[in-house]
């Protein structure tokens, strides 16, 4: 297809189908598709270099060059290159299939790449999956006649942390250029000198930082553009390839992801038009190691005499039963946000069905008072409604609680898209103008923490039907702003609710929230808990709202809660982890937690399985879309072939109770079947009454999580945090000179409970009396200044020695 | 023999060097900058001649000197450099006093330019593309600066030096080490490369009125029609002029 | 009427003392035929500059009013001229001079060629390396805004225009139109894809003309005397004058401002003829991306037809002649390494085709070459001919074509013998130097 936005042929009227002849065959295509596209629908591949159907023409590398005897008009052309010619009623073309002089300019564009290449192919990582390669054995001469000197580079030459240029291989296709440009708007690279000498270059002090920086080392045609990771690590055909879904968001980027010998060696962007097209982001793609650091979990461990030490599984889960037993139902269960829907279903059920309570909730973040009450009623069993295709075609689109380049950055990339092609309108309500906003050419609607609601009231004029909200997970610490959505959703704006986690919506659907059972269920509805009894063959399911998470850490503080069940919950991500560590620490919780890697939660837990990673299993993501995302077995070796499904099953047993489910396809077998409730969903009532957030000294903290920080998801991909953004404090120029700080001095954002240091940047867009710090680089910021988004924190100069501010 | 030399091996360190951060950039070069930006319907357009100042404050383009484009600019220091070092004139080392350069493309190579070239790297002691350690010459060989029917020509701080031969490049470059004024054949005196640039830059030196309406060479057709009383018809008279109204005055 | 051999229309004033300032270009009714435009009907103006049949000057030979019509006026992006002085191409020395003598022509020619495409912003972009072209302009355009002539409300109309003068920064390949277009957007000077063209999206996506410094400037005679006065000049689908640029072994190389048509036989007369002792070779007719042509095409019009029909281009009416002395494998060596430098580098056969011919042609030179070498650069030739993303490509193709089809043996020789053994290069040389003294610098080991 052309690069314009793509309509399915089904939507194209047949008036708007040309028909041409390539080759002597006949095509109809839509107006204004490339020959080279048209060729391909026919199953005749023209070579090319800088072609990709993603990118717009720039017939740079001659290599698609076909004869066009009659451009439709009775005419001929000159020599044409398929990859930027449209095709026009009429048109006759032909190419190296049927016209010796096509072949010949073909042979004669590859003859002329090859002369400068070096022969790098034995140690070059795209040898066996390189287009140059495969195309001058299949459109070129089988020798050179090239006897003079090839220009040399010094070689390899890092253009950020984790990739690596050859320039002698570059064929000057600018796919990589292009690519920062047209779709993530990262041009840090850049083409420089000229003629022979052209190169792909970086500026040398500033490296190629971009979240998406990958994908250029996947659509470089040849292996000019490499991953320093991935470098000299193995052949094409040495690797076993799988498609599946990436856990690092929730927007579910298909992904292929590479195996040698069963360790994965590197995560593709797969092609999915419909959700990530053919990119994703350096998170997805590189952060994959985090289960091959040295406390990754190969036994159960149990706590005697206070220490965690090995033990079997039949110990193990004796232990458990033990402790579990004897907290009988004041027991709850934290799941965190980035199980499958099938683990988290057994979760759900082992709660409900094994033991008997629904206290039972997925998040491990800062939460609100409404979001429970509105994931379940607004979020939980809705069909797909705001999709990817939309936002890019979407007129408008505000954005709320949510910083997409940071937290979803496949919705960036879909967004800017948006913008570039279709002129959406972006707004962000945002305490800053953030580098991916202003990439997406978005206005910024300046939003303290806490003020969202009174921000979307005054753009209430563009929230009418045809725009698009997104609401992110932090939406819900600000009060009432859930409550505006629902209002604007009433007035028939389309909205989406797009939370960090890979896991979230899953967790949703699997029931993991207290007022929730599966399917959408609604706790205090008997006719729904009936329906669930009868399908689970059990004679009573518990029929009052459980406890939340931070109940649940509440009760467990009081000593009213006697149990608690985690899976892979890291204390840093809680509202208040100090607490929730103490909480744990106590001797009248029984902790039971399941888990890839020791956690901090391990450190005051009784009993500890290790669980699978998700390469080693099969399961399901829904993405923000409400799409499923399948994830498939990567890794079929796998150190720990128990999931959460078969440790739960196997507690099940222990404490008398079948799960019905052993394995995760059962697990999803089992929620296909109840999944189909049509009865009463939980409605939506707010918590309270809200007015502005309080005033008083200091200025508001406001975070979010960079793409690319601390979190123990990315350990192991070093080069991949050496180019993380450098953690700053940013404010306001006002700020700064009420503070008497400059750009780049350092600051102190301090609480009673603690400070957290970093260099002050002066952001020209920042609203006033506001400080924004990344969650989780250098520093944990809630955790050490027990503050969290909207709370007030005090600004002070740091003293330099010698007394000089 | 060709002359040029024909380079294979090309090393990093020819880039601009972003380790040097001397600059003479200061808030009066940046006030100028914002007035070339202000020309243009879109500021970018400004960054070329906005090159040219740098070069004029700071012998070369400077590491500081991109990074302020850049930033005025609102694009990436990656796209600065890809436009710096797409062209010739701008240089990433410190160009000399006066930058000497003789045009070796076929017709003055022919005529002599290959030689001259030759002469003023004996001369000056250095090779195409340095300057001299006291900094008052640098070389370069020059591609076609359309005078070839003054050929073989030289520059001079990017001034005509038509018609050369060895005897008059020897002057030339004595005069200039010397100090002494030396005028352009077809051009005003030579002030200095970075003088030029900033003419380059748009800001004018008032030197416009020195030198000649032409050169010899520029009115061997005019002199010839001259002598023979040739001259371009004589157009009929007004009212049989196309498409206007009668001249108004 | 027969039409005198030489006709100064551009050139008629550069032998005045000061031609180039204000006061002596109005004096001789200077900006009279500006004023009279900007008082008619700008499609008026178009039709005029059609009627008169002039062809853009800077080598592609489109007719001028014909593109200033493809302007969609309708269009609600503002419309930009731009005038093209990057006068680059080998050979080529009649805009550089014209811009120095009387850059007002060239102004008044920008006015009315903006009012004609209601344009109110024009560039006038020119190569970086001639200063004093560049303050000539700067000078002549800060005149005319001073005189009225330029700014707001020019001529006490309400139409505004203002005038840029720009400076490039070294590239040939910025003489492309769009290659230009790019660079005065601040950008590398690489050629853009088209369509666009640069009349409905050129200069920031606006519509754009683009024409050559002596195509604006042959407009304020045309409105001052009419189109068919002009046509009187030139053949019937060449109409005009134009320089005739006479550069190499000539005794009197120069601008020879002439009717188009003209041979190169009269010119060649004119110039005094090769230099005493000596013949004439071959030459280019229009710069170095022409093929050259022999003493046999002598009496070729030198217009667009006569020299298609030859076999060659038009071009720039660049005529560099060379004399027997000279090597055409040195000549089409030294064009050859002049492309290599200046290929942009953006598409494959140019940057890879130039970087190969280079070293072919010097083996060649240095009498290093071996059997099949013509063969093979004729067969890169055909494989870049026509298939690069500009014409840049086919200037180095044509030279080297029509090099080897004139003077084959010459490069076959070069399988065996240096060129300069078989044509010493001292002796191409004006003035006398003492070949031992100088070391000519060997070519670089490889």
């Amino acid at each position: 297809m052309s690069t314009d936005v793509k309509k399915s042929d089904a939507q194209v009227a047949k008036a708007d189908l040309v028909t041409a002849t390539i080759d002597g065959i006949e095509v109809h295509v839509p107006k204004g598709t490339l020959v080279i596209r048209a060729a391909e629908r026919l199953g005749i591949e023209i070579p090319r270099f800088c072609d990709h159907e993603l990118l717009d023409p720039v017939a740079a590398c001659r290599q698609c060059i076909v004869e066009v005897p009659d451009a439709g008009n009775g005419r001929p052309m000159k020599p044409q290159p398929a990859c930027a010619l449209g095709v026009m009623p009429g048109m006759v073309v032909e190419t190296a299939a049927t016209n010796e002089k096509v072949a010949k300019h073909q042979r004669g564009m590859l003859e002329f790449l090859l002369i400068n290449h070096p022969l790098d192919c034995p140690i070059c990582d795209k040898g066996g999956e390189c287009p140059l390669q495969n195309q001058a054995l299949s459109h070129g001469d089988g020798e050179s006649r090239y006897e003079g000197v090839k220009r040399t580079f010094p070689k390899p030459v890092n253009i950020s942390a984790q990739i690596l240029i050859d320039r002698e291989r570059c064929v000057l296709c600018q796919r990589c250029t292009r690519f920062g440009e047209q779709i993530s708007g990262d041009d840090f690279i850049s083409l420089s000198e000229r003629g022979a000498l052209s190169q792909i270059s970086i500026y040398a002090s500033r490296p190629y930082e971009s979240y998406f920086s990958g994908n250029i080392t996947q659509i470089c045609p040849v292996g000019a553009l490499t991953s320093v990771d991935y470098r000299f690590q193995a052949r094409p055909f040495d690797l076993v390839s799988t498609t599946t879904t990436c856990e690092h968001c929730a927007s579910g980027c298909e992904l292929r992801t590479d195996h040698r010998h069963f360790q994965v060696k590197r995560r593709l962007a797969g092609d999915d038009p419909e959700v990530n097209e053919q990119w994703n982001c350096d998170k997805g793609r590189y952060g994959f190691c985090y289960g091959r650091q040295s406390d990754r979990l190969t036994h159960p461990l149990v706590r005697r005499d206070g220490k965690l030490v090995p033990a079997s599984w039949p110990e193990a889960i004796d232990a458990a039963v033990v402790g579990l037993k004897a907290a009988g139902s004041e027991v709850g269960v934290l799941t965190g946000g980035r199980l499958t829907l099938e683990n988290a279903f057994a979760y759900s059920k082992f709660a409900r069905t094994v033991l008997g309570t629904n206290s039972i909730d997925f998040r491990a973040r800062p939460y609100g008072a409404d979001e429970a009450g509105f994931l379940a009623s607004e979020v939980t069993a809705k069909p797909m409604d705001v999709t990817f295709t939309d936002l890019e075609q979407a007129g408008t689109v505000v954005l709320v609680g949510f910083e997409p380049e940071d937290e979803s950055p496949a919705v960036f990339l879909r967004l800017r898209k948006g913008n570039l092609k279709n002129r959406t309108k972006v707004l962000a309500v945002a305490p800053f103008l953030s580098n991916g906003s202003k990439k997406m050419g978005a206005t910024l609607v300046p939003t303290a923490p806490g003020d969202e609601v009174k921000a979307l009231e005054e753009i209430a004029s563009e929230l009418e039907a045809g725009t698009i909200l997104l609401v992110g997970e932090r939406a819900s610490l600000v009060p009432g702003l859930l409550s505006k959505v629902r209002q604007y959703a009433a007035k028939g704006v389309r909205w989406a609710w797009i939370p960090r986690r890979a896991g979230e919506l899953a967790a949703l659907e699997a029931g993991c929230l207290p007022q929730l059972l599966p399917g959408g269920r609604p706790v205090n509805d008997a006719r729904a808990r009936v329906d669930l009894q009868a399908a689970w063959g059990v004679a009573q399911l518990p029929d009052s709202a459980g406890l939340d998470a931070e109940g649940m850490l509440t009760a467990a503080t009081s000593g009213s809660l006697k149990a608690l069940v985690t899976a892979a919950v890291e204390l840093s991500d809680l509202a208040d982890p100090e607490a929730a560590k103490a909480a744990l620490a106590s001797d009248s919780v029984f902790v039971v937690s399941l888990e890839q890697r020791l956690s901090e939660l391990a450190e005051s837990a009784d009993v500890v399985f290790p669980v699978a990673l998700l390469e080693e299993q099969i399961g399901t993501f829904i993405n923000w879309e409400h799409r499923a995302r399948p994830v498939e077995i990567v890794n079929a070796r796998a150190q720990s072939v128990m999931t959460d499904v078969r440790v739960l099953a196997a507690l099940a047993d222990a404490l008398g109770t079948d799960l019905g489910m052993r394995t995760p396809p059962q697990a999803r077998t089992a929620y296909l079947e109840i999944s189909d409730w049509e009865g009463s969903t939980p409605k939506f009532t707010t918590a309270g009454a809200f007015g502005a957030a309080a005033g008083g000294d200091g200025v508001r903290l406001a975070s979010w999580h960079l793409a690319v920080d601390d979190s123990r998801c990315l350990d192991g991909a070093e080069t991949l945090r050496q180019s993380a953004p450098a953690p700053v404090a940013r404010i306001s120029a006002a700020t700064a000179t009420a503070l008497g700080v400059h750009d780049g001095q350092q600051i102190a954002i301090s609480t009673d409970a603690g400070q957290v240091v970093l260099p002050a940047a002066v952001t020209a867009s920042m609203v006033d009396d506001v400080v924004w710090a990344p969650t989780n680089s250098g520093a944990e910021l809630f955790r050490t200044l027990h503050a969290g988004p909207g709370d007030l924190v005090r600004l002070t100069v740091v003293k330099t020695a010698g007394g000089a501010a | 023999m060709s002359g040029h030399e024909f380079v294979a091996a090309f090393d990093d360190a020819s880039g601009i060097d972003s380790h040097d951060d001397q600059t003479n950039i200061g808030e009066q070069t940046i006030a100028e900058m914002r007035q070339i930006m202000a020309r243009y319907p879109e500021p970018r357009s400004a960054l070329l001649p906005m090159l040219h100042l740098v070069q004029s404050v700071d012998g070369r383009i400077s590491d500081a000197g991109v990074q302020i484009c850049a930033e005025l600019l609102g694009i990436s220091t990656a796209q600065v450099n890809g436009v710096a070092t797409f062209y010739t004139m701008y240089k990433r080392r410190p160009a000399g006093k006066h930058h000497v350069g003789v045009c070796t493309t076929t017709v003055c190579a022919v005529m002599g330019g290959d030689v001259l070239l030759d002469q003023m790297k004996e001369k000056l002691g250095i090779d195409e593309g340095e300057t001299t350690p006291d900094g008052m010459f640098s070389l370069e060989r020059l591609e076609c600066n359309a005078a070839c029917d003054f050929a073989p020509v030289m520059m001079v701080n990017w001034e005509f030096m038509d018609s050369m031969t060895p005897e008059k490049a020897n002057a030339l470059i004595d005069n200039l080490q010397a100090g002494r004024e030396v005028h352009s054949t077809r051009g005003a005196h030579i002030t200095s490369w970075a003088e030029a640039e900033r003419v380059l830059a748009g800001f004018p030196d008032g030197l416009a009125d020195e030198g000649p309406t032409a050169g010899p060479a520029s009115l061997a057709g005019l002199q010839i029609a001259r002598e023979k009383g040739w001259t371009a018809p004589v157009p009929p008279s007004p009212a049989a002029v196309d498409g206007g109204k009668p001249n108004e005055r | 009427m027969s039409v005198d051999v030489l006709t100064p229309t551009l050139s008629d004033n550069w032998d005045q003392p000061d031609a180039w300032k204000i006061a002596n270009y109005v004096a001789r009714g200077g900006y009279e035929a500006a004023r009279k435009a900007v008082g008619m009907d700008p499609d008026a103006i178009i039709g005029l500059v059609k009627d008169s049949g002039l062809r853009g000057r800077g080598g592609a030979g489109f007719p001028t009013g014909v593109k200033w019509s493809f302007i969609p006026q309708a269009n609600p992006n503002p419309k930009y001229l731009v005038i093209n002085c990057d006068e680059s191409e080998p050979g080529t020395c009649k805009d550089v001079p014209m811009l120095m003598a009387t850059p007002h022509t060239l102004v008044e020619g920008v006015i009315i060629s903006s009012f004609a495409v209601r344009a109110h912003h024009a560039f006038i972009y020119v190569r970086g390396e001639v200063l004093h072209v560049i303050r000539r302009l700067q000078k002549a355009v800060a005149d005319a805004y001073e005189a009225g002539y330029l700014g707001k409300g020019i001529f006490g109309t309400d139409y505004d225009l203002d005038v840029v003068v720009h400076a490039g920064a070294g590239a040939y390949i910025c003489g492309e139109e769009t290659a230009l277009l790019d660079s005065l957007e601040g950008r590398r000077g690489q050629p853009r894809l088209r369509p666009p063209f640069p009349a409905v999206a050129g200069l920031y996506a606006s519509p754009t003309v683009v024409n050559n410094a002596e195509s604006i400037a042959s407009v304020p005679a045309i409105v001052a005397k009419g189109a068919a006065w002009y046509k009187t000049m030139g053949t019937e689908k060449s109409a005009g004058s134009t320089l005739y640029s006479v550069s190499g072994h000539v005794k009197r190389p120069g601008q020879y401002e002439a009717p188009l048509g003209t041979t190169y036989r009269t010119l060649l007369d004119l110039a005094g003829g090769i230099r005493a002792g000596h013949q004439l070779k071959f030459f280019t007719p229009g710069g170095s991306s022409t093929p050259i042509l022999t003493p046999d095409q002598l009496d070729v019009k030198l217009d667009y037809e006569g020299v298609a029909a030859a076999g060659s281009i038009l071009g720039t009416k660049a005529l560099q002649t060379f004399d027997e002395t000279v090597s055409v494998v040195r000549t089409t060596l030294r064009w050859t390494e002049f492309y290599k430098h200046e290929s942009c580098g953006k598409c494959t056969p140019c940057r890879e085709g130039s970087w190969w011919l280079v070293q072919t042609l010097r083996n060649i030179e240095q009498g290093k070459g071996q059997e099949g070498d013509v063969e093979k650069m004729l067969d890169l030739c055909d494989n870049v001919s026509m298939k690069s993303f500009c014409t840049l490509a086919d200037g180095f193709v044509a030279n080297i074509t029509s090099s080897i089809k004139y003077f084959r043996e010459e490069f076959e020789a070069g399988y065996h013998t240096p060129a300069w053994e078989l044509f010493p290069y001292e002796k191409s040389v004006y003035f006398p130097y003492e070949r031992e003294r100088i070391t000519v610098s060997e070519g670089a080991g490889e």
